[in-house]
């Protein structure tokens, strides 16, 4: 299995621990990630609020860059807005008739273009669809058994492209989260909106939405997160949100192949689990608890 | 032929931005699906299906004086919802494309934004730290800074952000695009 792996701007800043765990799981799985030199921003939520075209041409010329390649695979991309920017383009393609020539028009200009036809996948659907919990649990060397975990898949990895998972009570996270051997938390808040941007513009707003993911995350051990922006929102704003609630409201919030990674063996190192904002002593010390098990076996 | 009989194609040749949006949202029945799925319509001073209403009937000082769309967090519950398929949260990026175009664009937003793709623009990715000092700069409010300032100190102890200073000058490394999409925008 081979993918174009894009990993966004976001995992070379704030989310790097996103961007390390995500290839150390795929290496450890076997699972070859082919990098695309000199890609540039996918246009986020920034350019589909300006330019309706610059928000086609942005993600297009990643597109572009993967089609020269002369490789049949499809793209992995661990964030979701850059998931829903990148699909969006072919995703439009088929209704828009004139769109394409506008798009290599634009992308003339560094003499690329693209003529549709590459697949934008995010990296969940990877996980629970190509790899599988099977594949996962094979390759688990130490169970994270007694740790209960919340699956949080948030918004743009399911809305508007899913078509991997139930885009109002979605479930495939839950398969991996067991392959590991630990619990899923019970709640329904798995794909409910986290305030996105609006934690930039309209702070208090944001606040509110988060609140409630974190009041119902209650009972859970930490977290799992599959997009850097739900992350951000949900690990950095927790003494914010515990003081508007009154009541302490902090949970460790991981990545998920940081939590898949954990149970593979690899080490805080590999993971980077140190830049994670909100990871509790609790939590740590149960990890560490994992890790004995493994030297010892 | 009657302006009533106008297919899409038509009506963007008449390229009214208005109007293409208005004949998007022509089956809009008011059901108030989207509005029920809103994650943030509690913050709003028009629920979501007040502001498509106001769209079809032509009321733009209302819509552009309302605080729905800027607190839009696209979370496409409405579009997946919406029982006539309508693109809902394309619709309202359509109404901030226009808001930013028509130059009242609420300030806070659109400048974030604008401030966004202008570091793509200079050096094809975003850098985060440059980006909220290039916001903080343009906002020129003392007080905006401050209530970054303790995840932005955080973020640095952990070294996910550097502390770079941006450059103002010089040519960006996406130029030619963002030129080219502007004249193709310009000729539409």
């Amino acid at each position: 299995m081979k993918y174009f792996y894009y990993s966004g701007c976001s995992l070379e800043g704030t989310a790097l621990e996103y961007n390390i765990s995500t290839q150390a799981v795929m290496q450890a799985l076997g699972i070859e990630l082919i990098e695309l030199e000199d890609w540039t921003c996918c246009g986020a939520s920034a350019a589909e609020t300006l330019s309706e075209l610059l928000s086609m041409v942005l993600p297009a010329r990643n597109l572009a860059l993967a089609a020269r390649m002369d490789q049949d695979c499809d793209f992995l991309i661990p964030c979701s807005a850059c998931y829903l920017n990148l699909r969006k383009v072919d995703e439009h393609l088929g209704s828009d008739e004139g769109l394409l020539e506008k798009i290599n028009e634009v992308l003339n200009e560094e003499e690329l273009s693209y003529q549709g036809g590459i697949k934008s996948r995010h990296l969940l659907d990877v996980l629970a669809t190509d790899i599988g919990p099977e594949m996962i649990k094979a390759k688990v060397k130490r169970e994270l058994s007694g740790l209960r975990i919340a699956p949080y898949y948030g918004c743009q990895a399911l809305r508007p492209y899913g078509g991997y998972d139930d885009p109002e009570q979605p479930s495939c996270m839950e398969p991996l989260i067991e392959a590991l051997g630990a619990e899923v938390h019970p709640w329904r808040m798995g794909a409910k909106c986290c305030g996105a941007g609006l934690m930039t513009t309209k702070k208090e707003v944001a606040i509110e939405l988060t609140s409630a993911l974190l009041k119902a995350a209650k009972g859970a051990d930490c977290i799992a997160t599959v997009c850097p922006m739900c992350q951000m929102n949900l690990d950095s704003y927790q003494k914010q949100v515990s003081k508007t609630g009154g009541e302490n409201l902090s949970i460790s919030v991981l990545y998920l192949p940081q939590l898949i990674g954990m149970a593979f063996g690899l080490g805080e190192e590999d993971l980077k689990l140190g830049l994670n904002m909100a990871y509790t002593d609790s939590l740590k010390a149960k990890l560490a608890e994992y890790r004995v098990g493994i030297t010892h076996q | 032929m009657s302006e009533e009989n106008l297919t899409l194609a038509e009506v963007h040749e008449v390229a009214d931005p208005m109007r293409v949006i208005q004949e998007k949202l022509r089956a809009c029945m008011q059901c108030g699906t989207c509005t029920g799925s809103c994650a943030n319509s509690f913050a709003m001073d028009y629920t979501p299906r007040q502001l498509w209403r106001m769209v079809q009937l032509g009321l733009t000082d209302e819509l552009f004086n309302s605080k729905t769309f800027s607190l839009c967090s696209s979370c496409y519950y409405c579009t997946l919802r919406c029982p006539r398929g309508l693109p809902l949260t394309e619709t309202i990026h359509a109404l901030k494309q226009l808001a930013v175009a028509k130059g009242i664009a609420e300030k806070k937003g659109a400048r974030f934004y604008q401030t966004f793709l202008d570091t793509v623009r200079r050096y094809g990715r975003v850098r985060e730290m440059e980006l909220m000092a290039r916001y903080f700069m343009i906002m020129k409010s003392p007080m905006l800074p401050l209530s970054f300032t303790p995840l932005g100190m955080r973020l640095m102890i952990k070294g996910k952000v550097s502390p770079e200073m941006p450059k103002f000058f010089g040519p960006g490394k996406m130029d030619a695009i963002f030129r080219k999409v502007k004249e193709l925008e310009a000729s539409s």
